[in-house]
């Protein structure tokens, strides 16, 4: 089971090499979208300090549930994933695989981009590290409710926008403790309390998201 | 022991007929102008309590009389997404059809009663706080929770296959359920950093006894027009999925 997985893993990882293009569109986007903020705010070094949190994480949320899609999509429509479906190996298991290897892909260049826009906003540098910290913990749980979402509107006319609208508000805890996180942080409060939810709530959803994203799955071939 | 069970169903009434959408179907229909003659009754006493008997709130004047339909709308709205999840998740462990049916039945109506929610809240705040909208712990979890509404039926919606929207939505409700609490506490523990608790509905002085019976009598009535209106459209749903079955065909044959 475990050379099953670390197959899938390193599968997709290779993929998602081959394929970099994609992840710089992510990262792209994440840059993006949180220097229009400013654009649109105005350049007030303050008003920024106290947005930046916030617009950085928001701005994550929608990069990280933008890369979803690929998430089953080529597996789904080669066959692939069927075989995975009526493999040996539990697909809980693979999931888990193919999970961790999306955060890998997609979310880990947020993690580590995220500093330089923090710095963009002007966050002070103890901030910009619990910024990373807080991401590096709340993505984990962004991609495992998003893979729910990104199984169940497989193949599914419109499955971009409806992935948004299922996934979004499911979001809503992650992108609050992770705010908070940062912002206390930036005010002179300690930040444990909020990076230890984050975690937790990671781990809540590792441990049931899979079960949830294999019955979508088996769904979604009936 | 097959003789067993079967003498058991014969001695005791069987409920699981009802699982079946052609027993349930005369059953809803039957059951469903009860429930919404009950609402009726208990709106106009409802309202007429709340209206006419209940005294003036002594802080917030007449403008307190919207409780009377904004706090069992908002009640309903969780009690109703906690039904739809039930039934979906019955349906999705004992592949029961009516389960997903009645949870597709459900959904307009919670959504219904979270959009009444949050639109009377808004009414509601303007005279007492002095704004339409506040980001307030339980005003921004409705918000979600109406968008987990909207999100359930936009993914039914989406599937063409009513089996495969019943257990798609049903996994979906299920994860939005474990998802409620969660989003609740974690949207508390944001408003009390961002803001003190000078807005609350704590403070409300405790409650005349004419206005708790006003209420309670409009909180039995939402709950009856809900039962009503989902096994309406229970019945619709049922009709439409087994339009080619013969029963329906001589069902529809009958009314024309």
């Amino acid at each position: 089971m475990l050379s099953v997985m670390r197959n899938v893993i390193a599968r997709d990882l290779t993929l998602a090499w081959r394929r970099r293009a994609d992840v710089f569109v992510s990262v792209l986007f994440f840059v993006i979208v949180a220097s229009l903020f400013p654009l649109g705010i105005g350049p007030e070094p303050k008003l920024l300090r106290v947005i930046g949190p916030g617009v950085v994480w928001v701005a994550a949320l929608l990069a990280s549930m933008l890369a979803l899609s690929r998430l089953f999509a080529d597996d789904y429509a080669d066959g692939t994933l069927e075989q995975m479906l009526i493999g040996a190996t539990p697909l809980s298991m693979i999931v888990i695989a193919k999970v961790f290897a999306h955060w890998i892909a997609a979310n880990l260049p947020l993690v580590l981009i995220a500093p330089l826009l923090g710095l963009q906003f002007g966050l002070p540098a103890d901030a910009l590290a619990v910024l990373a910290l807080a991401l590096a913990l709340g993505t984990p749980s962004l991609s495992l409710i998003g893979a729910i979402g990104a199984a169940l509107t497989l193949g599914l006319r419109g499955g971009g926008v409806l992935l948004a609208l299922l996934v979004l508000p499911l979001y809503a805890p992650v992108l609050i403790l992770g705010s908070l996180a940062v912002e206390a942080t930036a005010t002179g409060m300690t930040a444990q309390p909020y990076l230890l939810l984050l975690a937790a709530m990671s781990l809540a959803a590792l441990s049931l998201a899979p079960w949830a994203i294999a019955a979508a799955l088996r769904i979604s071939y009936e | 022991m097959p003789s067993a069970n079967l003498q058991n169903e014969s001695a005791s009434f069987n409920w699981f007929k009802y699982a079946s959408p052609q027993a349930f179907f005369p059953l809803a229909g039957a059951i469903a102008p009860w429930f919404a003659a009950f609402a009726a009754v208990l709106f106009v006493v409802g309202l007429y309590i709340g209206f006419f008997v209940a005294p003036t709130d002594a802080q917030q004047g007449e403008s307190y009389r919207i409780i009377f339909i904004h706090v069992p709308a908002a009640w309903m709205s969780m009690v109703i997404y906690l039904a739809m999840a039930f039934w979906a998740g019955i349906g999705l462990a004992f592949n029961t059809r009516l389960s997903g049916m009645m949870a597709s039945a459900l959904a307009p109506t919670g959504a219904w009663f979270t959009f009444i929610a949050l639109w009377t809240g808004a009414l509601w705040g303007r005279p007492t706080w002095g704004t339409w909208w506040v980001w307030d712990a339980r005003l921004t979890s409705e918000l979600l929770l109406l968008f987990l509404y909207f999100g359930f039926m936009a993914l039914q919606a989406a599937i063409d296959d009513p089996r495969r929207a019943d257990k798609a939505g049903a996994v979906l409700a299920l994860v939005g359920v474990i998802n409620i609490p969660i989003i609740y506490f974690s949207v508390q523990w944001w408003n009390t950093l961002h803001q003190g608790s000078s807005v609350s509905l704590k403070s409300a002085p405790t409650m005349a006894a004419t206005m708790f019976t006003g209420m309670m009598v409009m909180v039995f009535a939402c709950w009856a027009y809900a039962i009503a209106a989902a096994l309406w459209r229970v019945r619709c749903i049922i009709l439409e999925r087994e339009l080619r079955t013969d029963w329906v065909r001589a069902y529809l044959g009958k009314q024309t």
